[in-house]
């Protein structure tokens, strides 16, 4: 197979291997090392890269994601802009730079290209009215430093807000309709990136895979390459799924919402009618992984994972979606409720060459309904969930649960639905005794064990906990959670 | 502006770490075998299936060193490939030399290793009782602490179980061998101590140190966790290079890193704390047992700093503390920022705080009350000279209105609700110097160019820290140029022989004075050759001043390039050596008395945090502090290094939790599961120095490297603060770290037991 892309200004085409990693690829290949290897799992942000894509203006939209999760075979038809790539002629700076520089925001150096990288994909990225300190976190959110201990980072990023804000001498870069333009306009980035789109148009799509039986499936690749990335490499028998292009969508009906397998959980939640039915799905997202993951890891994979502390899937399994299983070929279609997919741990039903299409659920009937989502990990962003839940709750009009669906993830060998809790909890007012009630008929479908994570203990702690959380944010008045803590009262309740 | 200078290359992406450095031809790459159990006799090392994947060149085990199998640096108990036993998970016992990286890591990866299992030790108690001791115990002691405690209103007892820590440098261990003619071999590798990798290179291969050449251009973090464990990297490459006659490079992956390399030393403490209701403290036992790993590396040294900061920043009249290095069977514990200093103030705190409940004084008053002052003596004898401890202490207090901090906490508090908020005060005092007092001494070489650019080689290695900014600073400020004239060359075993490591956080002091003599011979000279040509008598009027020379403070017509131009027309001698040694110190390792530091480092910083009650997760609010500073060289670097490692010490304290299993395998072995401070978790730090000339210090400076990660203790106890805030009773044994299920559990404890629920499955 013959991938063609453009990496910074050079026209690529390459037969390496689909399955190698664009990090590899960029240090043993091409020698461009300013792109590091800091732990090869996504979770340092070193290696960080820009991959942009056209959209269906014609406009190159750029991402941020770690190349050490990314196959070079995804890359097809696409720009990859790495710290390279950034830098002006003749040892200038550009305002991200600049400020790193001043205020010392890059003390040993290994970590600080992937920060520049994320740093000026913030800069680059049209979309937000106005810059803001909390934006340009969350753009680093994948960025891990060990030596400054952020507060440098945080002043430089200051200092870059200052300048693109009102009454900054770059406002007017930011509020420009073509921001990448406004700035190589100014001389803030490098000329060629004004050409990348036209560029991009030329490239012809890869023809259809017809490799029904390949010893990989690539989706994000961000679980599957942490697992298996010393030997995917090696094999020319992967499929990655990122060439069929039609697979990451979100269409809604009367009824249901549609959300194609590919679909990654940060276009997820920048959906707005997704927004709309889960107005905390931005904030719940701060939760779940970082933004280069997030632009990376698909729902379908999330679930095929099968990992018991799935964040996406504690969601999906709450909102109750039904899968669409898939033969790679595309014949043989089947659906399940998303909790029969998991028979035990790691263990699908599910062939081997059968993939998730697409995920259904009914659409949330907001006001009325709700939907929540808790997780407690050691470290808030990009951490796994030591024991994560989600709670879709609709009342009826008299206050009682007309229906709920909980779920709790890191407390069984698989994502729990919990099942007999749901059912037991319709009909019943939100008030302390229900809560009592709820608590202590979860205690029993639960089954957690002592792991890096935490203690059993702890986690059974947790999930009682977290379900108590979803009708203390929703319910604060109603749940009778007033005491010091929920614990206490769950606690006392359910000692054996 | 003065500026961590390097950041102009790192923001580029510019910066070579070593294996950003092209290629050499027909280099090999290795990958390690470690042991895959923890204790146990070496039986057989099958290499057959690796040994035909194509691409592997070689595969070698012990016995194909041809030197000594030897790298132990303080004591010799430590063979670079095990050859009989294996002593932890991760163990080397071979090498695989392969083409690519890709191939080797995959042959070691079919490397089988057969061993005759034995039950390991993971518990420094367990191995204290069974005797497995790296080197004797050692015991510090001043007073009559046995008779003082009966005099003592209240006396106080507990347990301290302190966890290690992982470096979680960026940049994990790498080294490149290439072999030159005859027996020589050059290695460039990440390692803070050169010397210490040349030594050890000579000893592998059987050589003398001047066949070996070992350069280190920079570091991707070190943090201690490089000071003696690259070494182990850079002999492998070597002795690869060395049997190939190829260029080897070693680049450890993460996993492996996090698996094959020591940590921060795990410690657990008994303590003993005796005091008056007035809060005057009158006696402190304590006993320390050290994790010390497997093999010996500097655990005998950490070891003896924790000895040093038992009483951290307090008067005590009547000491004795016990410490033990024990022998386990996990990774060899190592250096790491502080070097086992916050292990033992973690103690004192922790007996203090339980003293302070106790007696019922709120935690920061007896801490106020017993700070050392001028006149007082350490229980190691040292006296007491330029104490800034009640100087910062009532600095913080002041500059940031600690009562009204403490009043908003209390009226927080109050308002009841999911959230409670806490506070701490952490006072620190840190002795600089290396404690094994042969190492403190630096070597500097200086070359002045014809065209007035200088070029600068020192001891000091350059990982983050700024050491090669500050020696630009005082070069430049010494010989009175622009830094734009200074190049900051590699650290290099050729220029500068017999280095001291960069660590203890001194490099600055002593290669900055070893700069600064350098440069005051060639100015001398200089100088000399300006009174000539300027036709002056009196060379003390003479000056350089911003690249001109002055006469009684006027600027002349003869200016830096001038002077160096003609100082090489005049066959002046334009290189110069400078050597450094830290006077006036001394100690009596049988007595364990002595003056071991040159100055101390002190320092009080105030911690919020706000704890969430129904969740157990927690959020660090601020961290404000006053550090001691001395006059500080390079403010942007200084604050740096105060940020960096309080963010290193909240990080100790309270997410970062390294979990073993009982057969001493790491558990929590990639950035997956070990969770290090991101800028979420990290608050805002503001910092206020006192200021003070330092009269051992490169212009009145003070070191900064260590000290501030003691700091990062305030963490714990403002935790502790908050959940106390929650449940006056809660149980919350002195542990760390404060993760969020060490917050539950303690919000739920019922005092004494612990929370009832479901039975724990595997308990």
């Amino acid at each position: 197979m013959s991938v063609e892309f453009i990496l910074n200004e050079r026209h690529i085409r390459t037969e390496e291997s689909a399955g190698m990693l664009a990090l590899d690829w960029l240090r043993l290949r091409q020698n461009l090392t300013g792109t590091k290897e800091g732990c090869k799992e996504g979770d340092c942000g070193a290696c960080s890269v820009m991959i942009g894509e056209l959209d269906d203006a014609g406009k190159v939209r750029y991402k941020p994601v770690t190349s050490c999760l990314t196959p070079l075979g995804e890359l097809h038809g696409k720009h990859l802009l790495t710290i390279e790539g950034l830098n002006l002629p003749e040892d200038a700076l550009n305002p991200v730079q600049q400020a790193m520089v001043d205020r010392g925001g890059s003390q040993c150096g290994y970590c600080t290209p992937g920060f520049i990288v994320s740093m000026c994909w913030y800069m680059m990225q049209s979309g937000h009215a106005q810059p803001t300190e909390q934006g340009l976190k969350d753009a680093t959110s994948g960025n891990l430093c060990r030596c400054t201990g952020y507060g440098s980072i945080r002043r430089a990023s200051q200092d870059m807000i200052g300048q693109f804000s009102k009454g900054g001498d770059l406002a007017d870069v930011w509020s420009s309709e073509d921001r990448v333009g406004a700035l190589v306009e100014r001389g803030l980035l490098p000329e060629y990136l004004s050409g990348i789109a036209s560029r991009l148009s030329e490239i012809e799509p890869l023809p259809k895979s017809e490799n029904a039986s390949p010893e990989f499936i690539i989706a994000g690749g961000t679980d599957l390459y942490v697992q298996r990335g010393e030997e995917i490499p090696r094999t020319e028998e992967i499929e990655v799924l990122g060439l069929r292009g039609d697979m990451a969508y979100i269409t809604l009906d009367d009824t249901s919402v549609m959300v194609g397998g590919l679909t990654t959980f940060e276009d997820f939640a920048q959906h707005p009618e997704i927004q709309a039915m889960l107005p905390t799905i931005e904030a719940d997202m701060q939760l779940i992984a970082s933004l280069p993951i997030r632009n990376r890891a698909s729902i379908a994979g999330n679930l095929i994972n099968a990992s018991p502390i799935g964040d996406m899937t504690a969601l999906m399994m709450a909102l109750g979606a039904r899968v669409v299983l898939q033969k790679l070929d595309g014949n043989v279609k089947r659906e399940l409720p998303l909790e029969e997919l998991y028979l035990g741990y790691k263990t699908l039903a599910k062939e081997k060459h059968e993939i998730v299409a697409e995920l259904v659920f009914d659409r949330v009937d907001a006001p009325n309904e709700h939907v929540s989502f808790e997780k407690v990990s050691k470290r808030r962003w990009l951490d796994i969930a030591t024991v994560n839940s989600a709670a879709r709750i609709k009342l009826a009009d008299d206050g009682t649960i007309a229906s709920v669906r909980l779920a709790l993830g890191g407390v069984a060998a698989t994502p729990l639905y919990l099942k007999e809790t749901s059912s037991w909890l319709v009909g019943k007012p939100i008030d302390a005794s229900t809560m009592h009630g709820m608590v202590e008929r979860a205690m029993k479908e639960i089954s957690p064990i002592s792991d890096v994570r935490g203690s059993a203990r702890y986690k059974s702690l947790l999930a009682r906990q977290l379900l108590l959380a979803h009708f203390d944010k929703l319910f604060p008045e109603r749940a009778g959670i007033d005491t010091v803590l929920g614990a206490h009262l769950a606690a006392q309740e359910v000692s054996p | 502006m003065k500026k961590h200078y390097d950041a102009i290359h790192h923001v580029r992406g510019e910066s070579l770490y070593v294996d950003d450095v092209a290629f050499p031809s027909g280099m090999l790459h290795a990958a390690v075998v470690g042991s895959p159990v923890a204790k146990g006799e070496l039986r057989m090392i099958d290499v057959r299936a690796a040994r035909d994947l194509p691409g592997v060149e070689a595969i070698y085990t012990a016995r194909h060193i041809p030197g000594e199998n030897q790298i132990g640096a303080i004591l010799a108990d430590e063979e670079l490939l095990a050859l009989n036993e294996v002593a932890y998970i991760g163990h080397p016992v071979a090498i695989v030399v392969a083409d690519t990286p890709e191939t080797a890591r995959h042959a070691a990866s079919l490397v089988e290793i057969e061993v005759e299992e034995e039950k390991p030790i993971v518990d420094p108690r367990e191995a204290y009782a069974r005797g497995e001791l790296i080197a004797p115990a050692r015991t510090f002691e001043a007073g009559d602490v046995d008779a003082a405690f009966d005099g003592c209103d209240v006396v106080v007892e507990g347990r301290c179980d302190i966890a290690g820590q992982e470096h979680l440098y960026l940049e994990t261990q790498r080294a490149r061998a290439t072999p030159e003619e005859g027996a020589r071999m050059t290695v460039s590798t990440s390692s803070q101590s050169p010397y210490a990798v040349q030594k050890a290179v000579a000893r592998i291969l059987g050589v003398a140190s001047h066949m070996v050449e070992v350069d280190v251009r920079r570091l991707g973090g070190g943090f201690g966790g490089k000071e003696d464990q690259a070494t182990a990297w850079a002999c492998i490459a070597a002795l690869a290079a060395k049997l190939t006659d190829r260029p080897v490079q070693l680049v450890l992956n993460r996993v492996d890193d996090l698996q094959m390399t020591g940590k921060r030393h795990p410690y657990s403490a008994d303590f003993k704390l005796g005091l008056m209701n007035d809060g005057t403290l009158v006696a402190y036992k304590a006993e320390l047992y050290q994790n010390a790993g497997a093999r010996a590396d500097l655990s005998t040294a950490v070891l003896e700093r924790s000895l040093f900061h038992a009483t951290n920043a307090y008067r005590i009249p009547n000491v004795r503390v016990m410490a033990a290095s024990c022998r386990t069977n996990l990774q060899p514990h190592t250096a790491f920022r502080g070097f086992g200093g916050p292990q033992a103030m973690f103690v004192i705190e922790s007996a203090m705080a339980k003293a302070a409940d106790e007696i019922g004084m709120p935690r920061h008053e007896l801490q106020r009350k017993n700070l050392l002052v001028d006149g007082d003596r350490f229980h190691y004898d040292q006296l007491i000279e330029r104490a800034q401890g009640e100087a910062s202490w009532e600095d913080a207090m002041k500059g940031f209105e600690f009562d009204g901090l403490l009043a908003e906490t209390a009226e927080f508090n109050a308002r009841g609700g999911r959230l409670r908020k806490g506070i701490s005060v952490m006072p620190i005092c840190f002795g600089i110097s290396f404690t094994k007092t042969f190492l403190n001494q630096a070597g500097a070489l200086l070359h002045v160019y014809a065209d007035g650019s200088m070029s600068l080689s020192t001891g000091g290695v350059e990982m983050g820290q700024g050491v090669n900014s500050k020696l630009r600073d005082i070069c430049a400020q010494a010989m009175g140029v622009r830094t734009e004239r200074i190049h900051l060359e590699t650290t290099n075993t050729t220029r500068v022989a017999n280095m001291s490591p960069s660590a203890a956080s001194a490099t600055t002091d002593l290669n900055g004075n070893a700069t600064m003599l350098a440069v005051e011979q060639i100015r001398g000279r200089l100088l000399a050759l300006a009174a000539e040509q300027l036709e002056v008598e009196d060379i003390s009027t003479l000056d350089i001043e911003d690249e001109v020379v002055t006469v009684a403070g006027k600027p002349s017509e003869l200016t830096w390039s001038d002077l160096a131009l003609q100082a090489y027309l005049n066959r002046v001698d334009l290189s110069a050596h400078g050597f450094y040694a830290t006077p006036n110190l001394h100690f009596d390792a049988e007595k364990e008395k002595g003056r071991p530091f040159a100055y101390h480092v002190w320092g009080t910083a105030i911690t919020q945090v706000t704890v969430d009650g129904l969740r157990g997760t927690y959020t660090i609010d601020s961290v404000k502090l006053t550090h001691d500073l001395g006059r500080p060289i390079n403010e942007v670097v200084d604050i740096g290094q105060i940020e960096g490692g309080l963010a290193q010490g909240i990080g100790w304290m309270t997410l970062e939790e390294l979990a073993y299993g009982e057969d001493g395998r790491l558990l929590s072995s990639a950035l997956s599961t070990y969770k290090a401070p991101d800028g979420d978790f990290l608050p805002d730090v503001e910092v206020r120095f006192i200021e003070d000339d330092n009269p051992t210090g490169p212009y009145g400076s003070k070191a900064v490297g260590e000290p501030p990660l003691m700091y990062g203790i305030g963490a714990w106890f403002a935790l502790r603060d908050a959940i106390q805030a929650f449940k006056p009773d809660a149980h919350i044994p002195y542990d760390s770290p404060m993760t969020p299920e060490r917050v539950l559990l303690a919000l739920c404890s019922i005092e004494g037991s612990d929370v009832p629920g479901p039975k724990d499955p595997e308990g």
